[in-house]
């Protein structure tokens, strides 16, 4: 029988969310190879990698959102709810989605309807999954969720459209309709990438404490490190569309396994420099999707590739995490 | 919002006046004098410049477009040259129908394109999307008379079901006036409603792309919930633009359609005027259309603005 | 990149062909009608079968036979004859009327793009002054004037045709003029003609191009009723319209008539309409909005 490529978490009743074995692809495609996590209630946990890692699509795929023509296949399990995510049919997801998971998405210039009062867009979540008894309650219940995420004037802001509205002032309305109805998970989708480095820290507090209030997990999808370092307790390193590392912030950022994610926190030391003198990068570029090579999806970019990496690396747990690799960083330090 | 109601109103004054004045000089190249033609060839020269003083017509031609402006605008057409009726009530008259038969035009487009054009749209990957979006394709292609012609060979020549032509007001007979009409506006409804299904198409198809549908579908909404809350809002902007251009092609499809069926419209004036050579007449029933065709377009205008609340409005 | 993006690259690597789509139906579809039709044309230079304005009383009303492959009319003219040299008039108003128009239109576009403000609003003007007067009806005031004819009808619609290469070249220069290498350009001092030339044009060539499709199906379109009015092309010479106008009278008798002209329209308006998108998909996807 051979090994297991990736923690197996059992479908323990306090996982918040489980994922087990998610491959998300298109009909020729593989985008998305043997995911498998678990969240637990309140827990904070981040998802690192590179555009075109597969990172969004996972969230996309927990979410049953995925593009056309972009299947999923495998387990996902959310707490209180019987059957699997995947493949459910779009009008149970749709009970779910905003209710028991919400998500919040990278670009909020374009997120909101045009057309609609910001105010009524977030009613409009409250009334769907019946947790405002009526108009009147929810557009006040709106408005109180706008004071919640700071936005000045929130009775003002409730009539104002979209478009008169900044990129930080929308995000934080995307972020009050997310929790607008006390959600168990929240998938942050690269929510601060889009936004003034000032405005970032904000919503990320925001975000922090929306989920402290409710108890909620919440899975952060991000390229950059220092955000993952302030906001998550986890994390789980993704290349190729896999997941190559996870582990808790501090041992992964302190003492990273695989060759990929120390590259990763190389490039974003910006005071260290290389024996050449200039700043660190990982040598190569990021493969187009499904273009990643058999065996390690890392190994043409690998200092330390060898004809073993030919193979697909087993998962080796370690701890409250794990790896997969041939030749981990500081192997030799057992 | 105000001011930019103001200025396309400006605007549209200003283009029918230049439309008139276009018209009335064309009008005026025309050969040969009204007056000598209505006399016939053994006219003297008396009776001839006693009839163009009848006519107006030996005034300067500034004098004579004035003139006519002018009743325009109190909705006097003038008297015909050729025929000596007073045009203003034949155009009435004929306005009538011809707004019956666009009008129910107008109807079949958008019964038939609103749910082929989702339809097409929601399943465009699919082979049903992709067949329905080439039938559409084919419907385009179509000219208006040919599909009335079709029509016409196979419900009143084969089947006997239906009139092949003619026209009785509603007033008189009402099934009479339904079974001439529904010919008619098939023939002009059919075809442009191909053509509204795939503009229908296109804007759903963008709105599917859209963000905001996702966030919609993220709230909670099904697809087809996200669709017609969110969706059907933002694409009927672009749709009733294209609906208004609809609008005036449907106006000048009924010219036709109107020869086809022996309708008693304002097209069929139209054609008898220029066959006639009534230009008085022609004058105007093209001012008529013309006046259609920027009413159309200026009222379109000033929904887009009250539809889209980013046209406009101050920016906080 | 969005995800969204990456996820279409990725679908699009696979299921279409490697970089845009080189060919497909649209194009392939609407290239073998058009070219359909420009054959018969062309051929009916060279042979028809009969001469398609010999009058045959004898032959009145024949079905097809391998005398005459679509049999003849209530003239005994020959069907196909007629078809062919139809197809003629078809060909040339079409090229004509979009001449025209793009030769008149398109530099009056990138005029209003590129010049001072109040040529561009002269321009607009115009448009909405020309906007008014639908193809149709303004080929109907000309033929009331001018009497009725080919050359009336081809002037006429293409002059009705000048708003929309106007305004597709009007907003196609206003946005090249608002990128950055122009802007470069400008600031280095290059005259605007250079400009113009060097990447205005280029640019709205594709633009162009399927505008011409397009408005090419538009004027056989317009044409055809035209002639079905009996404002287009005089007789004897044949015109798919005035064909398709004579059948009327003959359903009972001989419905074929009006479904071979009526075919013929309708084939050259699909062959242009989907040229048009295959072009518009082949030159560049994202021109969609431009119609």
């Amino acid at each position: 029988m051979t090994a297991p490529l990736t923690p197996e978490p059992a479908v323990s009743r306090t996982n918040a969310l489980t994922v087990r074995r998610l491959h998300v692809g298109t009909r020729r495609l593989e985008l998305v190879h043997d995911v498998s996590f678990s969240l637990q209630p309140g827990e904070r946990v981040g998802l690192i990698g590179e555009s075109g890692s597969g990172k969004s699509l996972t969230a996309l795929a927990l979410m049953g959102l995925l593009p056309d023509g972009v299947w999923a296949r495998g387990l996902v399990q959310l707490a209180g709810v019987d059957h699997n995510l995947i493949g459910a049919s779009d009008r149970r997801l749709a009970r779910i989605r905003g209710n028991r998971m919400a998500m919040v998405f990278q670009e909020p210039m374009t997120a909101l309807s045009p057309l609609m009062r910001v105010g009524d867009q977030i009613a409009e979540t409250m009334l769907l999954h019946g947790s405002q008894p009526n108009r009147r309650a929810a557009r006040a219940a709106a408005v109180d969720l706008l004071a919640k995420v700071r936005l000045p004037d929130p009775a003002r802001a409730a009539r104002a459209y979209p478009h008169q509205l900044s990129g930080g002032q929308r995000q934080r309305v995307l972020l009050a309709i997310a929790l607008a109805n006390d959600p168990d998970v929240l998938i942050c989708d690269e929510p601060t990438t889009a936004l003034d480095v000032t405005v970032q820290a904000q919503i990320l507090d925001l975000i922090v404490r929306g989920v402290a209030e409710r108890d909620a997990a919440l899975l952060f999808i991000t390229h950059d490190l220092a955000v993952v370092a302030t906001v998550c307790e986890r994390v789980m390193v993704m290349y190729g569309g896999r997941i190559v590392e996870s582990g808790p912030v501090e041992t992964v950022f302190t003492r990273p396994r695989h060759p990929y994610t120390r590259g990763l926190l190389q490039a974003s030391d910006l005071e260290s420099l290389a024996d050449d003198g200039r700043l660190r990068t990982i040598p190569g570029t990021v493969p187009a999707a499904g273009r990643f090579p058999d065996g390690c999806v890392f190994r043409d970019r690998c200092p330390r590739a060898d004809g073993l990496c030919a193979q697909l690396p087993p998962w080796r747990p370690v701890a409250d995490g794990g790896y997969a690799c041939w030749h981990p960083e500081g192997a030799e330090d057992a | 919002m105000f001011l930019h109601i103001v200025h396309r109103t400006l605007a549209l004054v200003l283009t029918l006046l230049l439309a008139s004045i276009a018209v009335f000089l064309f009008m005026a190249v025309l050969p040969g004098d009204p007056a000598r033609v209505a006399l016939g060839v053994n006219a003297t020269p008396e009776a001839i410049a006693a009839l163009r003083a009848e006519f107006g017509t030996d005034r300067p031609l500034l004098v004579q477009y004035l003139d006519w402006v002018g009743g325009l605008v109190t909705g006097d057409f003038g008297v015909s040259y050729v025929t000596r009726a007073p045009i203003g009530p034949q155009i009435a008259d004929r306005l009538l129908v011809t707004l019956w038969l666009v009008g129910s035009a107008m109807v079949v487009a958008v019964v038939v394109a609103v749910p082929l054009g989702i339809l097409a749209a929601v399943r465009h990957r699919r082979l049903s999307g992709i067949l329905l979006s080439g039938l559409s394709q084919v419907g385009v292609a179509i000219p208006n008379f040919l599909a009335g012609i079709l029509l016409v060979a196979l419900f009143a020549v084969r089947w006997r079901l239906l009139p092949s032509g003619g026209w009785v007001p509603p007033a008189v007979d009402p099934l009479g006036f339904l079974q001439r009409l529904i010919l008619p506006a098939l023939a002009l409804g059919l075809v442009q409603g191909a053509v509204l299904t795939r503009y229908v198409r296109s804007a759903i198809l963008d709105v599917l792309r859209e963000d905001y549908l996702r966030t919609a579908r993220a709230k909670g909404l099904t697809l087809s919930g996200a669709l017609r809350r969110h969706g059907l809002r933002n694409a009927a902007i672009p749709v009733v633009t294209v609906l208004a251009l609809q609008l005036t092609t449907l106006l000048i499809g009924a010219v036709v359609i109107e020869r086809v069926f022996v309708i008693p419209g304002l097209g069929s004036l139209l054609l008898d005027g220029v066959a006639n050579r009534d230009l008085l007449l022609v004058q105007g029933v093209v001012m008529v259309l013309v006046l259609a065709v920027l009413l159309v377009n200026f009222v379109v205008d000033v929904l887009y603005t009250v539809l889209d609340p980013r046209i406009g409005r101050a920016v906080a | 990149m969005s995800v969204s993006d990456r996820v279409e690259s990725a679908l699009g690597a696979v299921a279409r062909a490697p970089t845009r789509r080189a060919w497909n139906p649209s194009l392939v579809v609407g290239g073998v009608l058009v070219a359909v039709v420009v054959g018969a044309a062309l051929v009916s230079f060279l042979w028809t079968p009969y001469d398609p304005t010999r009058i045959d009383p004898a032959a009145r009303l024949a079905g097809p036979s391998t005398d005459h492959l679509l049999g003849t009319d209530k003239f005994g003219r020959d069907v196909f004859s007629q078809l062919l040299v139809g197809a003629r008039t078809t060909i040339v108003v079409g090229v004509v009327a979009v001449g025209v128009a793009a030769l008149l239109g398109t530099p009056l576009g990138i005029l209003a793009g590129m010049g001072p403000r109040w040529v561009g609003q002269l321009v607009m003007r115009l448009n909405d002054l020309l906007l008014a007067f639908p193809a149709l009806l303004l080929a109907i005031m000309f033929a009331a004037v001018f009497g009725p004819g080919t050359l009336t009808a081809m002037v006429a619609i293409g002059i009705a045709t000048i708003p929309a290469f106007a305004r597709l070249a009007r907003s196609g220069t206003l946005q090249v003029m608002s990128t950055e290498y122009v802007l470069a350009a400008r600031a280095a001092g290059r005259s605007r003609l250079a400009i113009g030339l060097r990447h205005v044009l280029p640019n709205i060539a594709s633009l162009v191009i399927v505008q011409s499709s397009v408005s090419f199906a538009i004027a056989v379109l317009a044409e055809a009723a035209l002639s079905f009015l009996g404002f287009g092309t005089r007789p004897p010479t044949p015109s798919w319209g005035r064909m398709l106008q004579e059948s009327q009278e003959l359903l009972h008798e001989a419905p074929r008539l009006a479904v071979c002209s009526g075919l013929a329209i309708a084939i050259a308006v699909l062959g242009f309409n989907l040229l048009g998108d295959g072009l518009r998909d082949r030159l560049d996807p994202r021109l969609e909005e431009h119609r």
